[in-house]
């Protein structure tokens, strides 16, 4: 067509990106730039996004190669806090381990894991109050094990059993704990994201002292509520953390269908007039100090931090996923930004605060919590073993108090199951 | 009477005004945002000197998103917020469905209570001010199909307020769909005559403080007991003229809240009339009408005397210079009066 228009012109091409690396790929991540530790200033909380540009194209990292902590961003934390951080995140992997497991053993219908990325939700729910209210996405379950809150009910929503406080309603994952803070789970992506923003405004409206923070994807950036998000965030200064977990793939895409190949998720900060920060999302201590410096200054008005979490999804997407149709089965072993819980522990390890024995006895108890927790709530029921909430449920929530509309259609449900006998 | 609530005459503009005052001034929890609504005091002047009396963190603009200001009306709901978001006209709520119907609606489902959203979405809609495309929509149909959501229409000053009033502090999120033609006075589809002002009309005469009129009950504007005909919005008073001047001894009923509809009322005036007409500026195909002749037909259909007419926008864009073809006005309304009569 385009030869027929008698123009002379050379003719266009589109560019359509295409990873590194595909099935049966030899993995070379030697042209990696690894940014050293320590190398990154640390601003003042009230810097001007506009001095902070920098940040956005640098990598903020703590632990360097020997595992020691570095540079102006070392938070400084106790072996005590570094110990209980290491153990939410061995925990994570042991909780996400057996819930695939589970899944596999059709006891459920469906896992996300998180391993890689442990960090990037364990570090950061360390560096946040309790009470700070988080948007997460279906990738930072590592906030509730953070929090303590008890495996067995997140155990019980994954199963839709009896104990299930969702009543079966939510696909497993999809948690929701206000006790913790920690807000439902969408399927549809990037919502979470002006809700957050919302929250933060709410709360500096009403001249309270929690803050926000809101966590997607590097996928998820590309939807229209990430810009809305930032929009609102920029222009009231709102105090919240706009969490990017760039973990290089969204399902089968990789980063540069996101946008990544022209510029970094964290650079996205600057158009917007917020500061941004980019951090080794494999280092435990980057994260924490970005989010400790991120909450001081929303906490002290001088408004919102978007921080690009860069790391490696090391597994499938989800139980429904099989990443070796679409990416090389090396890259994760390759991954040069290493395994985040191998990172910490080195790195107490070199501070004299932890040696082998008593990381593989903590893997050990980690194991036989997360087992003695899967028994329990087992007892309630997994997902194929009949249906576990009663029928009327099904009807109750929609609104408040149930129209007659829906009340009809229970009626003509509990009638129609009675006729059939059953 | 002595005890008897404080009258002032207000047009539905000014009746929406003075919801939007006394709620704030009952609850500090309300607040309300969209775009231009603050300094400015919206395009239809409906949020006029909210922002003066209630301050700017209570009454803001915001940035031209609808998708953002409605999931950061969500967020706001999570602190514990009652956010009032107003969207500039119901032809651009379509950028904030996903916040509406994947977020808002299914909140206190999806979470099992834990979490909600009593928000309150106002929205001018409707068409016959030569708005064209993008400024007549009547989209009411996409919002009554969502699980979670209710939605009003309210058709005068009274109810306007009234129901708005009940719509915020309703715990789940309401759609208040304003028809815009009506804003200043009453419309009874005849466009080359001049518009009467709210003032000529009884239900301008809107208490000044707190009152209510409940969700899910419609108002029989007209008894009658030869066919029942179902309006909201402005069809309403074209539905009354028509009546009127044809002389037909017809049940006219104002249905106000689509979900959850009051049931109760129309299936009681069908079973007494035999005949049913329904109407909406809305396009035909799977249009509200859809629902309400099948569930007329559901409830009545040993009563029936005469098949179901729906008169309604055509299954067309709305058109600019093709309005009064499209619209579906007097005659219109009139004929399908006529048929359903003959039957």
């Amino acid at each position: 067509m385009s030869s027929e228009n008698g123009r002379n012109l050379r003719p266009l091409s589109l560019h359509v990106p295409e990873p590194k690396f595909r099935p049966g790929d030899a993995v070379d991540f030697n042209d990696f730039d690894i940014p050293p530790a320590g190398a990154v200033a640390r601003p003042a909380i009230d810097a001007d996004p506009s001095a902070m540009a920098g940040h956005a194209y640098a990598l903020v990292r703590v632990l360097d190669e020997e595992g020691r902590a570095v540079g102006p961003w070392d938070p400084k934390l106790s072996p005590e806090r570094l110990i209980r951080m290491l153990r939410h995140m061995a925990l994570t992997r042991a909780y996400d381990d057996r819930m695939y497991r589970a899944q596999r053993q059709g006891k459920t219908s469906f896992y996300m894991k998180c391993t890689g990325e442990e960090a990037t939700a364990i570090g950061a729910a360390h560096a946040l109050d309790r009470d700070d209210m988080v948007f997460p996405s279906y990738r930072q379950q590592g906030i509730l094990i953070a929090r303590d809150w008890p495996l067995i009910d997140m155990m019980n929503q994954v199963y839709s059993n009896k104990g299930d406080r969702l009543k079966g309603r939510q696909m497993p994952i999809m948690y929701s704990a206000k006790g913790a803070s920690f807000f439902s789970i969408s399927g549809n992506l990037a919502t979470q994201y002006p809700q957050a923003v919302g929250f933060a405004m709410a709360s500096a409206a009403k001249g309270d002292t929690r803050i926000a923070a809101a966590w997607c994807g590097e996928g998820s950036t590309a939807e229209g509520d990430f810009h809305s998000a930032c929009t609102f965030a920029s222009v009231y200064r709102a105090p919240v953390i706009l969490n990017v977990i760039n973990n290089q793939w969204a399902i089968s895409s990789f980063s540069g269908f996101a946008g990544a190949e022209a510029t970094t998720f964290a650079a996205r900060a600057i158009g917007y007039g917020i500061a941004g920060l980019r951090v080794d999302g494999n280092d435990t201590l980057a994260v924490y100090a970005a989010t400790e410096w991120a909450a001081e200054r929303a906490r002290n008005n001088y408004g919102p931090t978007l921080i690009e979490h860069f790391t490696y999804r090391a597994e499938g997407h989800s139980t429904s996923d099989d990443p070796t149709k679409y990416r090389s089965a090396e890259e994760n072993v390759k991954w040069p930004l290493g395994d985040p819980i191998a990172r910490l522990k080195q790195h107490l390890i070199a501070i004299g605060a932890w040696d082998e024995d008593r990381h593989a006895a903590m893997d050990k108890e980690v194991a036989e919590e997360v087992r003695a927790a899967q028994k329990e709530s087992e007892k309630l029921g997994i997902l194929h073993d009949g249906l576990k909430q009663p029928f009327d449920s099904m009807f109750e929530d929609v609104f408040e108090e149930m129209p007659w509309h829906l009340k009809e259609q229970l009626a003509q449900m509990t009638a129609e199951r009675k006729a059939a006998g059953i | 009477m002595s005890d008897a609530p404080e009258t002032k005459t207000m047009n539905m503009i000014q009746a929406i005004n003075s919801a939007l005052d006394v709620m704030m001034g009952r609850d500090q929890d309300i607040v309300v945002l969209g775009e231009d609504v603050g300094y400015f005091g919206g395009v239809f002047k409906a949020t006029e000197g909210l922002q003066a009396k209630h301050g700017k963190t209570r009454v803001f603009d915001t940035p031209i998103t609808e998708c953002g200001i409605i999931g950061v009306a969500v967020g706001m709901c999570t602190y514990g917020l009652r956010p009032v978001p107003e969207i500039q006209f119901a032809d651009y709520i379509y950028p904030a469905l996903d916040q509406i119907v994947s977020e808002a609606a299914r909140l206190r489902y999806r979470s099992a209570g834990e979490y909600t959203a009593p928000i309150t979405v106002r929205s001018p809609f409707g068409g016959g001010i030569f708005g064209g495309q993008t400024h007549s929509q009547s989209p009411e149909g996409i919002f009554t199909h969502v699980a979670g959501l209710k939605t009003v229409v309210p058709s005068n000053p009274y109810d306007a307020k009234g129901l708005l009033i009940s719509a915020i502090e309703d715990n789940d999120p309401v759609i208040f769909f304003e028809p815009k033609r009506i804003y200043n006075g009453p419309f009874d589809g005849h466009y080359d005559r001049p518009v009467t002002p709210w003032s000529k009309h009884p239900t301008s005469a809107v208490p000044q403080g707190y009152y209510k009129v409940p969700l899910g009950k419609a108002a029989i504007v007209r008894p009658g007991e030869d066919v029942t005909v179902l309006a909201y919005g402005t069809m309403v008073h074209v539905a009354a003229a028509v009546i009127e001047n044809q002389g037909v001894d017809a049940e006219l009923i104002d249905l106000r809240t689509l979900v959850p509809l009051d049931m109760e009322t129309i299936a009681a005036s069908v079973k007494k009339t035999g005949r049913c007409v329904i109407v909406h500026e809305a396009t035909k195909t799977s249009g509200f009408g859809a629902e309400l002749s099948a569930l007329v037909q559901e409830h009545c259909f040993h009563h029936l005397e005469a098949p179901i007419q729906r008169v309604t926008g055509w299954d067309t864009p709305y058109p600019h210079s093709l309005e009064w073809a499209y619209y579906p006005g007097p005659v219109r309304l009139g004929e399908a009066l006529k048929r359903v009569m003959q039957d």
